[in-house]
């Protein structure tokens, strides 16, 4: 009943928004793409971007890294997905990085980049983003720009809502959009309602270079979906929000079922209370697999802990932990202004746009202003809390983001948008037509206490004829605006990789300086490393073969190798002993079951091959490294099970034979 | 020669013989649109740097495609003994300083310059080799190409550009032969001298007066 109303003013309000355009963009594929756009976009050759853009892959499982306002694609991180390009999660090293409790897992569904901050500003250290089907968060270093830590959630099922950061980055957050049966049992669904739980898990982030992650407490929660999350900042800094949807706690035909409530949760725990009771041992010690893989620059390998419990607070024993503020119709999106008071909850089935006022819930908190209490949790409210509304701003609204001078920007999914509207007085200044149907937007800083309010990206989940078309499938569009006028203007349009869900920008001078050039092969701790061709060798551990070598512009050392005999598991650890910017050699060979060797300077890792058939077999360097790339190459050669040979390699000159 | 300011602009000019231990003598720069850097590699009494520790290596790598012998400071033998001579020097012009007469100053320049000009003349030689003696099996070989970079200006090299200049250190070590000739001038005891003014402010004069008649000219 309420979907079909809900319908009917959908269908109203668009012909009431449509009678406001006066522009017509929507009918025009250009929209209102300004004569002088191309010039605030064209970065000339050889000059840097203002931003760097860090969009999430979504489905892709991985970070691409963007520079703004040219749009240009700079680099794919590889983060949960196994990436053949960079051999990540093929070579021995980094495999631990995708092991989870449930195995090895080479894909997920990355959402939310997420800049870690010092005082609520982006503070260019790490980018850290949540994988959503196996629950994990990971870890960027953005000295390097490859991941660096993976940490599993345990308890929790879509792994949504984080990793939303705290003011500085004390904790990541990591909310359960599917509730499941806690512990972890085989329940039917059909008793959700009485026997699903949801999760919120805290993750601390270590102050020092290596932003160590660890799960400090886990927050035992009603059987809701915890959907998206923003932690406070300045006076509500120690406060983390969380939106709910499902409050009904439908377990089938969820679109209509999770839908029927007109007022969900938007779920605000106050994490600094919940160190306090952690403190004070007011915790359940919980059994939980899970683990925390750490890839370190001085190895260059990756390491799995196995974890085997945390710690579970449940908020009827934890007063003051959690409330529940009452916000419209299945909010999507919960964004703290970049002055920490006002909460907007994205009420995506509602004809309004709700926002909080973090010193109302103090208040009403103090007066105890409740409507009722869910297992323990007191529920607000609505009147108590609510700052403002937005009215009829749009449909659908997911996300919203800030500039720096008191302006929110808010996506509205259905009538493919983007509002502006004024904090405080909630009155709409502006909007514009996004290409099509925008999720989340993005300004650089947007979600801290200091925005760069001068681009607006939105991240839109239809494309249809913004591009050539490529089939069926085809890139989802971004679109580029200049927010720093009155009027928001139309840029650029540009194609992405996956599925960005959310994406961060940051200053590109607060990174660009401290990009790593190449690891130093002094420090290369590596248990395989090789350091210089002298000692390069092959040595047979019974029926596996270690082939130590190096490569150098132009040729690996050895760069021929005989007496592998079949039925031997032959690794090739390669070191690359050049020193220089942008050296990268790769290393193939034939039959290889997994992918190449992608290997830094300074750097060394590891391919495993197992030869099928008799043969010789080249390698070669993958990575056009110099003039003479192309002579770059080698063979082993494979001899039958039986053979009586003993292994023997060599480079120009030299011959060695194993004794 | 009584004067004390002689022996101490002597005894300066010897001391500051030893800052070529502190500053490279002399510079080259290899220029190439894909080294938006340079490789810059610096060329000091005793030793053979570069921007980063491993500009030598990478330099080593770019000139073995053309043949060229690896750069290997430990196997020239002068980087080893110049120290030597630089500190003997630098002792011998404090002790003329403190007992010679001005005849042992300009001994002093004159060695100085001569041990100077060997060292350049080394240098070339040096040069001369590593872009003269190449592998016959290097895989770049350009028929009547030599790299001999050149010693004072800049050159194109196939791709690079090499620039090569003295650095601070050569400044330093003419400053030192500069200064013991000051020190020659000063404690001048001709009584016949037309130009009254002794000492620095006469040979500042003196100095002046050729530049300006260069102008002129």
């Amino acid at each position: 009943m309420k979907t079909k109303l809900f319908l009917i003013l959908a269908l109203a309000l668009s012909i009431v928004l449509t009678g406001c355009d006066s522009d017509g963009g929507k009918g025009s594929k250009a929209g209102m793409v300004g004569s002088n756009a191309a010039e605030k976009v064209y970065v000339a050759p050889g000059e840097h971007d203002e931003f760097y853009a860090f969009l999430s892959g979504g489905f892709s499982g991985q970070v691409s890294v963007y520079g703004l306002p040219s749009g240009r694609l700079f680099k794919v991180i590889p983060v949960f997905a196994q990436d053949g390009e960079k051999g990540y999660g093929y070579n021995e090293e980094t495999k631990p990085m995708l092991e989870t409790s449930h195995g090895f897992v080479p894909w997920d569904d990355s959402h939310h980049p997420e800049l870690s901050q010092t005082e609520g500003i982006p503070d260019g250290r790490f980018l850290f983003i949540n994988g959503n089907n196996t629950p994990r968060i990971a870890k960027i270093d953005l000295r390097t720009f490859e991941t660096t830590e993976i940490i599993e959630i345990p308890n929790s099922a879509g792994n949504h809502s984080s990793p939303f950061t705290t003011e500085n980055s004390e904790y990541l957050v990591a909310g359960t959009r599917f509730s499941i049966p806690i512990t972890e049992t085989d329940v039917s669904v059909k008793e959700y309602a009485e026997k699903f739980q949801g999760m919120l898990t805290f993750v601390s982030v270590s102050p020092d270079e290596v932003g160590d992650m660890e799960i400090d407490f886990q927050i035992l929660m009603p059987g809701f979906d915890y959907d998206l999350a923003h932690s406070g900042k300045g006076p509500s800094h120690g406060w983390t929000f969380f939106t709910t949807y499902n409050t009904e706690k439908a377990s089938t035909m969820k679109e209509v079922n999770a839908s029927q409530n007109d007022k969900d949760f938007i779920a605000a725990v106050n994490w600094k209370k919940a160190q306090e009771y952690v403190k004070a041992g007011k915790f359940h010690t919980m059994p939980s697999n899970y683990l925390n893989n750490e890839y370190s620059d001085h190895t260059h390998m990756a390491t799995s802990k196995k974890m085997t419990s945390t710690r579970v607070l449940i908020p009827s024993e934890c007063p003051g932990l959690v409330y529940y503020l009452p916000t419209p119709k299945s909010p999507h999106g919960v964004d703290v202004d970049p002055s920490g008071e006002y909460i907007v909850g994205n009420g995506k089935l509602s004809a309004d746009l709700t926002v909080h006022s973090y010193s109302k819930m103090i208040k009403a908190i103090e007066a105890k202003a409740y409507e009722k209490e869910i297992d323990g949790i007191p529920v607000l409210k609505y009147d108590q809390v609510v700052a403002g509304v937005v009215e009829k701003p749009g449909l659908g609204p997911l996300h919203t983001e800030f500039d720096d001078k008191g302006y929110a920007y808010t996506t509205f999914f259905i009538s493919s948008e983007v509002v502006k509207w004024k904090l405080g007085t909630w009155e709409i200044v502006d909007r514009i037509p996004s290409y099509y149907s925008v999720g989340h937007l993005m300004i650089p800083g947007g979600d801290s206490r200091k925005p760069w309010g001068k681009y607006l990206v939105s991240l839109n989940k239809i494309t249809k004829d913004r591009y050539l078309p490529t089939g069926p499938e085809l890139a989802h569009s971004a679109q580029l605006y200049d927010i720093s006028g009155d009027k928001m203007e139309l840029l650029l349009d540009f194609p992405t990789i996956g599925e960005p869900h959310y994406a961060q920008a940051i200053a590109a001078d607060i990174i660009k300086d401290k990009s790593l050039k190449f690891y130093k092969l002094d420090d290369n701790k590596h248990p395989h490393a090789v350091k210089n061709e002298k000692d390069t060798r092959v040595e047979r551990k019974g029926n596996e073969v270690h082939v130590y070598l190096t490569s150098i512009r132009s040729h690996f050392a050895p760069d021929w190798v005989e007496g592998v005999k079949l039925g031997d598991v032959v690794y090739f650890h390669l070191t690359n002993l050049e020193q220089d910017w942008d050296v990268p050699h790769g290393f193939a060979v034939k039959g290889a079951n997994n992918a190449e060797l992608l290997v830094m300077p300074g750097q060394t890792e590891t391919l495993k091959w197992i030869p099928k058939a008799v043969g010789v077999f080249p390698m070669y360097c993958t990575d056009f490294c110099s003039a003479l790339h192309q002579e770059m190459q080698g063979y082993v050669r494979v001899h039958p099970a039986n053979a009586n040979v003993k292994l023997s390699w060599g480079l120009n000159e030299v011959e060695k034979q194993e004794k | 020669m009584k004067k004390k300011s002689a022996r101490i602009v002597m005894i300066i000019g010897s001391l500051m013989l030893l800052l070529v231990f502190m500053f490279p003598l002399w510079s080259i720069t290899l220029e190439a649109p894909q080294f938006p850097e340079g490789i810059n590699m610096y060329i000091w009494v005793n030793q053979i740097t570069g921007d980063t520790e491993s500009t030598l290596q990478n330099m080593n790598i770019l000139n073995h495609y053309i043949g060229m012998q690896k750069i290997v400071p430990d196997s020239i033998p002068e980087l080893q003994y110049f120290p030597y001579v630089i500190i003997f020097m630098s002792v011998l012009g404090v002790l003329f300083g403190l007992f010679g007469n001005r005849k042992t100053f300009i001994l002093w320049a004159v060695l100085m310059s001569v041990l100077g000009i060997l060292g350049i003349y080394d240098f070339y030689m040096w040069e001369y080799d590593y872009g003269h003696n190449l592998d016959p099996h290097a895989p770049i070989i350009v028929p009547g190409m030599v790299y001999q970079p050149p010693l004072f200006g800049s050159e194109y090299l196939l791709n690079f550009k090499a620039i090569s200049y003295p650095a601070l250190g050569s400044l330093f070590l003419g400053g030192s032969i500069l200064f013991a000739g000051l020190g020659f001038f000063m404690s001048n005891e001709r009584k016949d001298m037309k130009n009254k003014k002794a000492g620095f402010a006469g040979f500042m004069s003196k100095v002046n007066k050729e530049a300006k008649d260069e102008k002129v000219a």
